[in-house]
């Protein structure tokens, strides 16, 4: 019965990865790894249950916490660098713009 | 008698949860890999994510019975149920500021911002 | 059916390193690290190596992901490539890996019970644990106490890793007061203006950390320990640093707070070792903290996984407000 489930995730985590390796934004990838994690999680949870240790489960339920921090570090970046080229073009601008006038 | 019917209509429902939460999860991966643009790839992923994970961790619940590991899966679901959803929107709004645009089909999907 | 899943975990895993190797992008190889991370996990939780599973997921996907973008952040997001030398690479590399694959001829099968690994040291450990320490998790009995030595190596290296990032990477104490002022201006320090995942964090954090303390001193009775708790809270603070901007943050835990917590951490356990020398056994002996040479262990090993938690805890934060605290190189 939990074969099913294994066999599922393990396949999604296949195909999470192969649209990590080719997905053409960034944005794809960071979800494909948010996808790899909840995946990771669940088949924790039925692995620990599969072999009778209910104490393995405080590795899914950590698991599922980095995987949450990860990806909002992962935003964080992002915005940040993204307003650190927005300022950058605000000064390129301003400076062409103080040129011409 | 009683116990061993109660027994199996608790399998039965717990291996429909197991096999209905297997089909979301495959269900969610093959839409991230075929999906056209970002947006659609976004969408199967992260409600597919949520709802099979709820549906895999209560088939195992089920099957735990009252015992400490089903508060343990219970806490993971709730974790889940908060954190997934929050990732997912949390990501759709980076893209969107980012300047990736939703548009239908794979006119959006261009190497942006590599 | 799990030498099975072993296999299907390491395909991908190779996979995913072959792809690590060969991208160009820095950012993309991060992300690709944060994935191979789990896929390593996942083959330590199937091997039945729970504590070591959870160490990995905790610093290898979560804490080291960030720590490689404070990084990224810093500097080109493009690998520069570099073309001089190749051939003597290649072949160095060449010669490595024949040489590795040679030695693995060597080595027992899978499982084998007369591997010399199962042979010596080992089962005297699973044997005596009972007698002499008697807590569960027969990991953190010999981590703790039968190897306490090395552990106490471990503990002083993570210190010293610190101090070491600290002396290259400090923040020039004058910026703290420019940072305060421009916090007003840029709007968007941390996910500020974002506002779900801000009440989302900012709800889960004390659970984050009771979780972490959770781990800390469940550390006997299941997987856990100090290095898994110290990454765990010190991903409570990264979070809260990541919603709330990285000012706010030094002011709920200061620096010198930090830097105190490391030293302490590294200092109890060290202290632990020499009051067995104080009350008349050797160093590191825990056996005569209690009046009971049993309970003393286990009250040895508490004290110690304490150590370990704070200092490891107080590193990765250092570290990581040695990368956030820069704005440029």
């Amino acid at each position: 019965m939990y074969y099913v489930v294994t066999i599922a995730t393990l396949i999604t985590m296949a195909l999470a990865l192969i649209r990590a390796l080719i997905g053409p934004t960034v944005y794809d990838r960071v979800l494909t790894v948010n996808m790899f994690g909840t995946k990771t999680v669940l088949l924790l949870s039925v692995i620990a249950f599969l072999a009778g240790r209910p104490d393995f489960l405080d590795l899914a339920l950590a698991y599922a916490l980095i995987n949450f921090i990860g990806v909002l570090a992962v935003l964080e970046f992002f915005k940040s660098r993204e307003i650190r080229r927005q300022q950058e073009r605000d000064v390129e601008q301003e400076s062409t713009r103080g040129k011409t006038g | 008698m009683d116990q061993g019917l109660i027994h199996t209509v608790l399998d039965i429902i717990s291996w429909i949860l197991l096999t209905t939460g297997a089909f979301f999860v495959l269900v969610g991966g093959v839409g991230a890999l075929r999906m056209p643009n970002l947006y659609t790839r976004m969408h199967a992923a992260s409600v597919t994510d949520t709802m099979g994970a709820a549906l895999v961790l209560g088939g195992i619940m089920v099957q735990a019975g009252l015992t400490l590991a089903t508060i343990k899966l219970a806490a993971i679901l709730l974790f889940l149920l908060i954190t997934s959803p929050t990732s997912s929107y949390a990501l759709a709004h980076a893209a969107l500021l980012a300047g990736i645009k939703p548009d239908a089909g794979r006119a959006a999907d261009e190497e942006h911002h590599e | 059916m799990t030498v099975l899943f072993g296999i299907f975990l390491l395909t991908l895993l190779v996979i995913t390193a072959v792809a690590i190797v060969r991208t160009q992008n820095l950012f993309v190889a991060v992300m690709l690290l944060g994935i191979f991370s789990l896929l390593i996990a996942l083959n330590f939780f199937i091997l039945d190596a729970a504590d070591v599973a959870l160490t990995e997921a905790a610093v290898g996907a979560g804490i080291s992901t960030v720590l490689f973008l404070g990084a990224l952040a810093l500097t080109s997001e493009r690998e520069r490539f570099v073309t001089k030398h190749r051939a003597l690479s290649v072949a160095v590399v060449v010669c490595a890996t024949l040489v590795v694959l040679y030695a693995t001829f060597d080595k027992p099968a899978f499982g084998d019970p007369n591997a010399p690994v199962h042979q010596h040291v080992a089962p005297w450990y699973l044997e005596y644990e009972p007698e002499y320490i008697d807590i569960p998790n027969v990991v953190t009995a010999v981590l703790g106490s039968f190897r306490g030595y090395d552990t106490l190596g471990e503990v002083f290296v993570v210190f010293t890793a610190g101090i070491g990032v600290l002396f290259l990477l400090s923040a020039r104490p004058g910026r703290k007061t420019s940072r305060r002022q421009s916090e007003n201006d840029e709007s968007a320090i941390g996910l500020r203006e974002n506002l779900i995942p801000r009440v989302v964090a900012r709800l889960l954090v004390p659970f984050i950390l009771l979780f972490g303390l959770y781990v800390q001193f469940h550390g006997e009775y299941g997987p856990g320990g100090g290095f898994q708790a110290g990454a765990l809270i010190a991903a409570a603070f990264i979070l809260y640093a990541l919603v709330e901007g990285e000012a706010r943050t030094l002011e709920v835990l200061p620096r010198n707070a930090l830097i105190a917590l490391t030293a302490a951490g590294a200092l109890l356990y060290g202290g632990v070792g020499l009051t067995g020398i104080l009350l008349g056994s050797e160093f590191l002996d825990y056996s005569v903290l209690a009046a009971d040479p049993v309970s003393g262990q286990q009250m040895g090993i508490i004290l110690i996984e304490a150590g370990v938690g704070m200092t490891v805890t107080g590193v990765l934060l250092l570290i990581f407000h040695a990368f956030a605290a820069r704005d440029q190189v």
